[in-house]
């Protein structure tokens, strides 16, 4: 029976999808799940994680450094905790991907990232070369530490523990401040549309575009309560913020309905949105690769259609 | 100030792949190689702080066989100072890449180490925040500004839903996201010249390192294609076909 150690992401209220997809993830290695859960007051977070279907045990780990963890800190503190456990696991997050190979290199074992299915005997399937291809890895290490695809997962059900039992909650002794960092400052793209990553519906957009980025797929975005997304060229060319670039090397969506409008189909964009359940293109050009991927395709001008789309859906 | 910029070979980015039909690996047999576009972003970096007076010298560092002394040279032709080949012909994975680097940072004692946040082959982003925690170091990941100050660098990182902004007390680990810079365009007569410029060649099982690869590689595969859909020809058809046959609305 191995001892599973997943570390938590949240809102300061509730886990993130893709830590309860992480503790979905988490249950392929047949052990008890806990939860470590960061921050510099995480009474609320792990009261709500402790509700998680599939969580044994919730570790709160509270201090002021921790109110914006940084990769440093938070290594740290794991490895105070690592000797406990077999497997270390998060979701390929900003935040994971920052923390965990620290962690892996100074516990000596190498790290499966992006991991996308886990089979028997500490053997991983990922993807290399943008999603092209898919490797299949066997672990040699003792230990396993790695980072896994939320998307690929279904998200542990929120206040649902099995037969309404609640994990118990602990607290785990926090390390002091390594000092080799500090935070500084954040700027949160506010709104009130959901995350890229967590949204049902995407709404994203290409180059073509232009600056009526906003003006154009804003109203239809908020018509299906979804998220902004944008390809990599539109964000380079300044029509989008950074942070809504989908594909490969920026966000790797799955929603029910994704929606791409004036997306060409790069193939480091489409290995980012290739598990959405339904896709929509609307483009210009027939013969754009974004069709070959796409449910259904709409050949039409988009400052015309899309308009005509957010009308047509009442 | 002294900078060690890890560059990598890789398969050139414009190039679509192929799985070898034994799925033993992906076939690069013949295909166009390139530095990896995340380390060359991560050399431009390196060159605009000496440019600026901030830097003294920029080091490239590059592991694998003679072959990658190519992606060297395009370091070189860029401005890089010198350059050093840590050759191998072994399987290489970022634990034992970052192992690697440890033993030259050692040696070189640099102040500031700029890192390609990925490697566009392996996709496994973890060299520079590994190497950071073997030397003890701080690290800045997804770095899409940099600026150096009072004994920090001061990052702005690339984060979901937004920008976070961290200072790292040096010596430290940044890693380049793609909006850090714009590398410069090589020009010929650099190439030229950077065919002058010392490549320092030293086999890197002479560094006493265990670099050996703890992931056995199985197999490779395609990916599952996604079968192309239909064509409609109006928003009402669409609207109709997300509603009753999809169910998405």
């Amino acid at each position: 029976m191995s001892k599973i150690l997943v570390l938590a992401e949240h809102d300061g209220h509730q886990l993130k999808i893709a830590s309860r997809q992480a503790v979905t993830a988490a249950q392929a290695f047949n052990g008890g799940v806990d939860l470590l859960v960061v921050g510099a007051d995480t009474a609320a977070v792990a009261a709500s994680a402790a509700q998680v279907a599939g969580v044994a045990r919730v570790l709160r780990a509270d201090a002021a450094h921790l109110a914006h963890p940084l990769a440093e800190d938070v290594a740290a503190l794991v490895l105070s905790i690592a000797g406990e456990y077999d497997v270390i696991l998060a979701g390929h997050s900003h935040f994971s991907k920052n923390v965990l190979p620290r962690v892996a290199a100074l516990l000596d074992v190498a790290m499966p990232s992006d991991v996308i299915e886990i089979q028997a005997n500490n053997t991983y399937v990922r993807p290399i070369y943008a999603g092209n291809a898919l490797l299949t890895i066997q672990s040699q290490d003792p230990k396993q530490v790695l980072t896994v695809r939320g998307t690929r997962f279904k998200a542990a059900v929120a206040g649902a523990n099995v037969s309404g039992a609640v994990a118990e909650i602990a607290t785990v002794a926090v390390p002091a401040a390594t000092g080799a960092a500090r935070w500084v400052s954040e700027e949160k793209n506010v709104g009130d549309r959901p995350e890229l990553g967590e949204a049902p519906v995407v709404v994203s957009g290409g180059r073509s575009l232009g600056e009526r980025f906003e003006e154009v797929l804003g109203p239809l975005a908020d018509k299906l309560h979804g998220a902004l997304g944008a390809t990599r060229a539109a964000v380079d060319a300044g029509f989008a913020p950074n942070d809504l670039q989908v594909g490969q090397t920026g966000t790797i969506v799955a929603p029910d309905l994704y929606i791409a409008v004036g997306v060409s189909g790069a193939a480091q964009h489409l290995a980012g949105i290739k598990d959405s359940k339904v896709i929509v293109a609307i483009n210009h050009d027939p013969d754009a690769p974004i069709f070959n991927v796409a449910d259904y395709g709409l050949v039409a001008d988009l400052f015309e259609t899309i308009p005509a789309l957010v009308k047509a859906l009442g | 100030m002294k900078i060690l910029v890890p560059v990598k070979r890789v398969v050139d980015h414009h190039v679509t792949i192929s799985v070898k039909p034994d799925g033993s690996d992906v076939d690069i047999a013949g295909v166009k190689m390139a530095i990896n576009p995340f380390d060359e972003i991560a050399v431009e970096e390196a060159l605009r702080l000496k440019e600026s007076g901030q830097a003294t010298e920029v080091v490239a560092i590059s592991i694998g066989t003679a072959a990658s002394q190519d992606v060297l040279r395009h370091a070189l032709a860029m401005g890089a100072d010198r350059a050093i080949l840590l050759e191998t012909d072994a399987e290489l994975q970022p634990l034992g890449v970052a192992k690697l680097l440890k033993a030259i940072a050692d040696r070189e004692t640099p102040q500031l180490l700029i890192v390609g946040k990925q490697a566009i082959d392996g996709d496994a982003g973890q060299v520079g925040q590994m190497l950071a925690a073997l030397l003890g170091i701080g690290q800045a990941t997804f770095a899409s500004t940099l600026k150096i100050a009072d004994g920090e660098v001061e990052v702005a990182r690339e984060v979901e839903g937004g920008i976070e902004t961290v200072a790292i007390k040096l010596p430290a680990v940044v890693t380049a996201d793609l909006r850090l810079n714009e590398p410069r365009f090589v020009k010929l007569p650099n190439l030229m010249m950077a065919k002058k410029k010392p490549i320092e060649t030293i086999a890197a099982a002479d560094l006493g390192v265990d670099f050996t690869p703890r992931l056995k590689r199985l197999s490779v595969a395609e990916p599952q294609a996604r079968a192309a859909g239909v064509k409609l020809n109006s928003v009402e058809e669409l609207v109709a076909k997300l509603k009753n046959e999809a169910g998405v609305l």
